[in-house]
């Protein structure tokens, strides 16, 4: 079997409704699986990291970076999507 | 599985701390161009440029998007030209490179050099007078000169010609305050597979092609270093060899993938933090985060002596393979700390000589007198190779001596290159000294002290 391949989904931004709902319809969209989420309000400020497998993304990985990237410059949100190989490199030995 | 907090550090070194990867950089071997023809050497250069790097900017464009690091220059380095040019004429080589680098869309391209540590031939002589006219129409083509080596010794010749080809440059970009000198590096121990311009060059025992990427990050030291506040150097080392492993297992990532997209050889990981004159991006921060005033004050030397060392044992590990210069810069005009220190008067350019002495390479983008002679220029080359020469490291001079300028005014050069304060060089002569030529003898090496 192929090596997964992992995509690290994070969001920040002021909080408000359907952003989950919102970026895991992207993701269904592109067919791609959640694995892990997590989110938390820091005084106010909506922070929420995703880890996806993009192995079975029906499109290139810039088509679904600028998906995301695109509905977080409408909603006023810092939205980036980045391989989980540099996370990976960085922290783990 | 990777946590939240690991992701939310990583963002913030690149955000806050300005966490990136300064270069990735071709080397491209020119030995094949070869001809007596001037313009089929020319035509064969752009076409073997043009063609080994036509992918590397949108590759390294797609790895920044794709990792989220920024990659802030690919560049290209190639074989010094004064071994390919031979007979034909340097110039129109120079022109060649430019035009090659603007088709490609990189940032420099270096190699316009000559390595006459020991003696210079015909093509060295060539290319070395053309020097400033090269660096005066050409916009991208960097240009160094190696004049020394730990096993060769110092050519007195050659230091004498760089001295007049570094003032005459600056003579011939006088309506840019003498900017053809931040492309031109003067070299004592050159390396092979340096990616950092001026200095970049792909040495002749290098292969084909390859990559190789240069780390930076002085802002994520710095900001590490706050946490041990007031702790024995031992929390400091530690915590900058921690940090300089992370962010070098960013380069050797960047560096492994573009070398697959390339299909071209990986090179090395440069070691390197590299400052650049943006806020929180300054190695002289970090050494003032060790407890110094102002950079440049007693105790600047030992502190950088400190850091250079952990940020090779930190980055060592993390990367296969390691080489080019790896050690912290000092450019002066790059590096805000740098730019006041030298502004306050804490930082002269002799205490610059004695930071070289343990840091990575020398002499960085240091801004003196308009009328600073060609000789004096020379004598601080010989001075900065005789620092390498004993020490078996490589040490380099890129100083701009600014037309019509004079000690306490600021030139500015914009973008990565900054600006500086004009500081004060020695007024009395060196004129006989390096009138004398000939050759400094290579030094002993046993009886060490």
């Amino acid at each position: 079997m192929a090596e997964m391949k992992k995509a690290v989904i994070t969001v920040l931004g002021s909080d408000q409704k359907g952003i989950i709902a919102k970026v895991s319809d992207v993701l269904f969209r592109h067919d791609v699986n959640i694995l892990d989420i997590s989110q938390t309000i820091l005084s106010g400020l909506f922070n929420m990291v995703l880890i996806a497998d993009i192995s079975s993304a029906n499109c290139d990985f810039s088509a679904l970076s600028d998906a995301l990237t695109a509905f977080g410059q409408e909603r006023n949100l810092q939205v980036r999507v980045q391989r989980s190989e540099i996370f990976e490199a960085m922290h783990q030995i | 599985m990777l946590n939240t907090n690991e992701i939310l550090e990583t963002l913030r070194m690149i955000d806050e701390e300005k966490l990136d990867v300064r270069t990735i950089t071709m080397g491209i071997s020119l030995f094949s161009c070869v001809s007596d023809d001037t313009r089929r050497l020319c035509d064969n250069i752009y076409d073997r440029i043009t063609r080994k790097a036509e992918r590397l900017v949108k590759v390294g464009e797609d790895i920044e998007k794709e990792y989220g690091v920024p990659i802030v220059n690919k560049r290209i380095a190639v074989t010094p030209a004064a071994l390919i040019t031979g007979k034909c004429d340097p110039l129109s080589v120079a022109h060649a490179l430019d035009r090659a680098a603007k088709e490609t869309g990189v940032n420099f391209l270096g190699g316009y050099s000559a390595l006459v540590q020991k003696g210079m031939t015909e093509a060295d002589r060539a290319l070395i007078a053309s020097i400033p006219e090269a660096l005066a129409t050409t916009d991208l083509v960097c240009s160094s000169v190696n004049v020394g080596s730990t096993r060769a010794g110092i050519d007195m010749d050659a230091v004498k010609l760089m001295g007049k080809a570094v003032k005459d440059t600056a003579e011939r970009t006088r309506d840019r305050d003498g900017f053809g000198c931040a492309k031109l590096v003067v070299f004592s121990n050159a390396v092979e597979d340096n990616p950092f311009m001026a200095g970049a060059f792909f040495g002749p025992g290098e292969g084909d092609c390859a990559v190789s990427v240069g780390v930076s990050g002085p802002g994520t030291v710095k900001r590490a270093l706050e946490k041990v506040k007031g702790q024995p150097f031992d929390a400091v080392a530690e915590m900058i060899k921690r940090t300089a492993f992370r962010i070098t297992r960013v380069g050797q990532l960047v560096a492994r993938e573009a070398s697959a997209r390339l299909n071209v050889p990986f090179g090395i990981v440069d070691l390197s933090l590299a400052p650049t004159p943006a806020v929180g991006d300054s190695v002289a921060a970090i050494l003032e985060e060790m407890g110094l005033e102002v950079c440049g004050t007693h105790g600047t030397t030992a502190a950088l002596a400190l850091l250079n060392d952990a940020v090779k044992k930190g980055g060592v590990m993390a990367s296969s393979h390691v080489g080019g210069l790896s050690g912290a810069f000092i450019p002066v005009s790059e590096d805000i700390g740098m730019i006041h220190a030298a502004e306050c008067g804490a930082l002269s350019i002799e205490k610059l000589e004695a930071m070289t002495c343990v840091c990575s390479v020398g002499l960085d983008m240091i801004a003196i007198p308009g009328d600073t002679s060609a000789e004096t220029i020379s004598a601080i080359i010989a001075d900065e190779a005789a620092i390498g020469m004993i020490n078996n490291k490589t040490t380099a001079v890129r100083v701009i001596p600014v037309p019509g300028k004079k000690v306490g005014e600021m030139v500015e050069f914009g973008g990565l290159l900054g600006r500086a304060p004009i500081i004060p060089v020695r007024e009395y002569s060196s004129a006989e000294f390096v009138n004398r030529g000939g050759r400094i003898p290579a030094p002993l090496h046993s009886l060490r002290n």
